[in-house]
């Protein structure tokens, strides 16, 4: 049986932007659902027990708990290395320093682009959060706790990639990473304006290797490519079951992010049954825990070991089927749904550029 | 990048040793953890600040005294260029 050495706490869904490629599943918890501190206190030391060494307390925007110093500390306290997945718009300096103060090790600031105008356009958000983030940045290197900037890039942000590293270069944390948008939840809804064209990401590429090289040092730089464009799957949460537990905001315990996507898969709570017994013994985490569950071409692949068979939540989202290899697999009888996605994201457009649809902004959930 | 000799390693803004009650002891930093076996630990815990290189390749090598003094500063050079490689290591 592996062990999880990550405990990613979503502790809530409720967040002030409205990004149009967030990561929360279309269903979002309400407030009235959300788990009391108590719980959270009860889960990160369940963690801890088990193995885990590190907790992302995320969201949602997770500044949105009055209670989160409480939890940092309960994190800290239990052993754990705590990092915190913010927007950095509800914050302060002194609510920092409590953070920090509680035991907070490094903290994650997420920008939608290089330009001011991106926080509008891509997470309709209000003014000033620009210069928040900016302000955010200043402080976290001030207290000496670790940061990393995290840019969200896709076709609409990416030709300005130069300018966002001039702006990390400037601000200089200890680490960036550029996540390319991954298709699920709102991505996936707002794919057609989103996934990037093979040129701009041939581009990126370019200008991240070089970038890498030349801050090597004084910031690692780290990037996440969209797989719709890569030969084999990505090795989606490290393997199924296997390094990482994700708990959602009402105590759901998934195995990633996206799968309550899937249907028929039954997650059990965190209310009723302790994180040990849910990693073990859990329906939904033996589903495709190891390799029991791979259908060919995977079962007899020299690469599963290497990627796990890709993404479950990928295989259903493209083939209907979460059983099903990962689509974006070379080897994978499903790859044409994902070339003609690509094409059509790639086609000449001749005359004047086509009607995009409308954002789907992700709403805030009260 | 060799380091100076009179630099002064500490831990990067986020990154730390977990406790000492807490098996197997690890180096902490954003998204990854790095295991430490006795000589890594035993360098780690003298980046403190306080200690310039140079010491802790002294005090390494009463620790190793059976090793050869010249191999045991080598290495203590190669790992330190690593950590620092790796935003894990600031040198003051």
């Amino acid at each position: 049986m592996p062990k999880p050495l990550v405990l990613i706490a979503e502790l809530t869904h409720r967040c002030p932007l409205h990004c149009v490629y967030c990561s929360n599943p279309r269903e979002m918890v309400r407030r009235d659902g959300e788990l009391p501190t108590e719980a959270w206190t009860r889960v990160v030391q369940e963690a801890a027990a088990l193995g885990v060494l590190q907790t992302d307390l995320t969201g949602g925007e997770p500044l949105a708990r009055t209670d989160l110093m409480e939890i940092v500390g309960a994190a800290r306290g239990a052993g754990l290395y705590v990092s915190l997945i913010t927007s950095g718009a509800p914050l302060d300096e002194r609510r920092l320093e409590g953070l920090a103060g509680a035991g907070l090790d490094h903290l994650q600031l997420s920008f939608q682009g290089a330009r001011e105008e991106n926080a509008a356009q891509f997470a309709n958000a209000s003014a000033g959060t620009w210069e928040q983030k900016l302000r955010v940045a200043r402080w976290v290197k001030q207290i000496r706790i670790g940061l990393t900037l995290n840019f969200v890039i896709h076709r609409e942000n990416v030709d300005q990639l130069p300018e966002m590293i001039a702006l990390g270069e400037e601000i200089a944390p200890g680490r960036i990473e550029f996540a390319h948008v991954q298709y699920y939840g709102w991505a996936f809804a707002n794919r057609a304006r989103l996934l990037p064209t093979r040129e701009q990401l041939d581009r990126s590429l370019e200008i991240l290797k070089s970038a890498e090289e030349r801050l090597r040092g004084r910031t690692r730089v780290e990037y996440i490519v969209p797989d719709y464009y890569a030969k084999y799957p990505k090795a989606c949460m490290e393997g199924w079951g296997r390094k990482a537990m994700i708990v959602a905001p009402g105590g759901d315990a998934l195995p990633c992010h996206a799968a309550p996507a899937i249907p028929g898969l039954a997650f059990d709570n965190v209310r009723e049954h302790s994180l040990r017994e849910i990693w073990e013994d859990s329906a939904a985490f033996r589903r495709f825990r190891g390799e029991e569950w791979m259908p060919e071409p995977c079962r007899s692949c020299d690469r599963r070991a290497a990627d796990f068979g890709g993404c479950r939540c990928q295989a259903y989202l493209l083939a209907g089927d979460a059983a099903l290899t990962d689509p974006v697999c070379s080897r994978s009888p499903q790859r044409p749904l994902v070339d003609a996605i690509v094409s059509a994201t790639n086609a000449p457009r001749a005359g004047m550029p086509p009607a995009m649809p409308d954002w789907v902004y992700r709403p805030n959930p009260s | 990048m060799t380091p100076e000799m009179e630099a002064r390693p500490r831990l990067a803004p986020g990154c730390r040793l977990n406790e000492a009650k807490q098996q197997p002891r690890v180096l902490l930093m954003p998204e990854r953890a790095l295991r430490l076996n006795g000589p890594s630990l035993e360098i780690v815990e003298r980046c403190d600040g306080t200690r310039t290189v140079r010491q802790i390749i002294t005090e390494m090598q009463k620790l190793y005294a059976k090793a050869e003094p010249q191999k045991v500063e080598q290495d203590i050079l190669g790992y330190l260029a690593l950590l620092h490689e790796e935003r894990a290591l600031d040198f003051e």
